[in-house]
């Protein structure tokens, strides 16, 4: 039987939406807020859904202990607490929670094997989240 | 097609341990969970059933035979038991999140004849939950 497994995780990083090849006044006026020159930060909550056949003899679609520490090692040990403009992965890219959230499913692709990762969801706030399914 | 959730809780122990497996290899696989005493949880249920709106009522399902099922098929036999030695599925099987979503859908599937199953989410805690959709 095939089932899906959706954990939960919380970590916080500032950021600030600004795109060199735009002008001052169009970043003001595509990023609004978002543009703030000394950036500000959020509170993101990051569920991880993979999917498997549940083994007969454990039970489980994939030792969540194993989630955990891809997910730690991988995402929140790289994300938390820091400034998403200076990590390389948004040197050349604008740090939106679209783009953050394809950046972490293509980490997670690449360094989780023991499930499917079936899908990533990324909420910036309460009012917004994204989700990526590898399209 | 539309599609209607139904949630409710219940609160159970469990351990998980396989018997074909030494003391050391459980404790290894299961961790904490593997404690013989058992632990619980409040388990989060949200069952979603899916179809036509009937033109004469304006419902998917009637809410009252959804929820009446649900009290007689999985809260009454699952709701404050220990599921290792209370719930017959569970005599063979390990009680994970994955297997308790599974045997949800199974009860539900045998006795849900006023609307089709589309998914049973099941949530262990705020922060981990299982979606089963039927697929073998």
């Amino acid at each position: 039987m095939k089932a899906h497994l959706t954990r939960r995780y919380i970590f916080s990083a500032s950021h600030r939406l600004h795109c060199d090849d735009l002008s001052a006044d169009q970043n003001r006026a595509v990023y609004g807020k978002c543009n703030n020159p000394h950036g500000h930060g959020h509170n993101y909550a990051l569920e991880v859904t993979v999917s498997g056949q549940v083994s007969l003899e454990t039970g489980m679609v994939c030792n969540l202990v194993d989630l955990d520490a891809a997910v730690r090692r991988e995402v929140l040990e790289r994300f938390d607490h820091v400034n998403l403009n200076f990590c390389p992965e948004f040197a050349r890219e604008v740090p939106t929670t679209e783009n953050l959230i394809q950046t972490i499913y293509n980490i997670l692709k690449q360094s989780f094997r023991p499930a499917h990762l079936e899908k990533v969801r990324l909420e910036e706030t309460a009012m917004n989240s994204f989700e990526y399914e590898g399209e | 097609m539309v599609y209607l959730t139904r949630k409710c809780e219940f609160s159970a122990s469990h351990y998980y341990y396989n018997p074909a497996f030494s003391e050391e290899e459980n404790r290894r696989v299961f961790g904490k969970c593997a404690n013989l005493n058992g632990h619980g949880h409040n388990y989060t249920l949200e069952v979603t059933v899916k179809g036509d709106v009937d033109p004469k009522t304006g419902f998917v399902v009637d809410l009252k035979d959804l929820k009446d099922i649900l009290n007689r098929e999985v809260l009454e036999a699952l709701d404050h038991r220990h599921l290792n030695k209370e719930v017959p599925e569970f005599a063979t099987q390990i009680p994970t999140t994955e297997n308790i979503a599974i045997a949800i859908w199974k009860r539900l599937e045998q006795k849900l004849h006023v609307a089709q199953l589309h998914r049973v989410r099941l949530y262990e805690l705020p922060d981990l939950f299982v979606d089963f959709y039927g697929e073998p």
